[in-house]
């Protein structure tokens, strides 16, 4: 049965001005954790959310030119691969994993991290590095990701994301 | 299915207003939704919306913006330009395609 109906045009709520935003925190250098942050943040933006993400401690690696295109998954002390926990440490097990999820991850058409943060600048997203991280591994904008805005204090990620939902990973 | 009244003819729709049938929009109706969404189409925006209607034959879902930019070569910025705000969902409403399913 059908039913006829008044027209309806999708509500994309863009018309109302809306003062949401987003911080994400990236505190992990791990493959498998660099993803959820870069995929909400994509995904925030993509919904016309201001987003701001801050990467901190292992999250540095992320945007960490020497480092980015090198991140590693390894099923050491990880139950959810559901392999035998006594195997994971042996020699080339990482390798073999990361070699793993870096696949199935261009299979989904998802980018790796550099483009994912490219991806996410060209939408308008702002990527912000941790001073005392920065400082703890000597680095310095010259060492960043050409995208991040800037390398700044917990205090001014806190101000920055004044009224911002926050999610920390 | 909902059925509305667009351009002069019947049209089926879901609850939020995408079209449900790809085989009854044209470009003519393109303008009209395009219209309701405050959306002036240029040959940028066509070239983008053509890119979506082709895609879909092949792959039978809507191309997400991060393929919009690697398979149909136009960059994320200016889709974001094209379509403010939420280029996904506005692409695919004017193709008449339905909202992307992939998260990226």
């Amino acid at each position: 049965m059908t039913i006829t109906q008044d027209l309806v045009i999708p509500k994309f709520n863009d018309d109302v001005e809306t003062d949401r935003k987003l911080g994400v925190i990236c505190s992990k250098g791990n493959l498998d954790m660099a993803y959820p942050g870069l995929i909400l943040g994509n995904a925030a933006l993509g919904e016309g959310v201001e987003t701001h993400m801050f990467f901190t401690f292992w999250g540095l690696d992320m945007i960490t030119k020497a480092r980015m295109r090198d991140l590693k998954f390894t099923p050491v002390g990880n139950t959810a691969t559901h392999m035998p926990m006594g195997l994971t440490p042996f020699p080339g097990m990482t390798g073999m994993a990361t070699h793993q999820m870096k696949k199935s991850i261009a299979d989904l058409g998802v980018p790796e991290v550099p483009e994912f943060l490219e991806q996410i600048v060209a939408a308008g997203g702002h990527l912000w590095a941790c001073r005392l991280s920065a400082d703890m591994h000597h680095l310095t904008d010259a060492d960043l990701y050409e995208g991040v805005e800037g390398i700044i204090s917990a205090s001014d990620f806190i101000e920055l994301t004044n009224g911002a939902q926050l999610l920390f990973i | 299915m909902p059925v509305t009244t667009m351009n002069g003819r019947e049209i089926q729709v879901n609850d939020e207003g995408f079209l449900t049938e790809y085989d009854e929009w044209d470009e003519e109706l393109a303008k009209v939704l395009a219209n309701y969404i405050h959306i002036h189409l240029t040959d940028e925006h066509w070239k983008v919306i053509r890119f979506l209607r082709e895609d879909f034959k092949t792959q039978g879902e809507t191309a997400t913006t991060r393929r919009v930019q690697t398979v149909g070569g136009v960059p994320t910025k200016e889709q974001f330009t094209l379509f403010p705000k939420k280029p996904a969902k506005k692409m695919a409403y004017i193709a008449g395609l339905p909202k992307p399913r992939g998260c990226v």
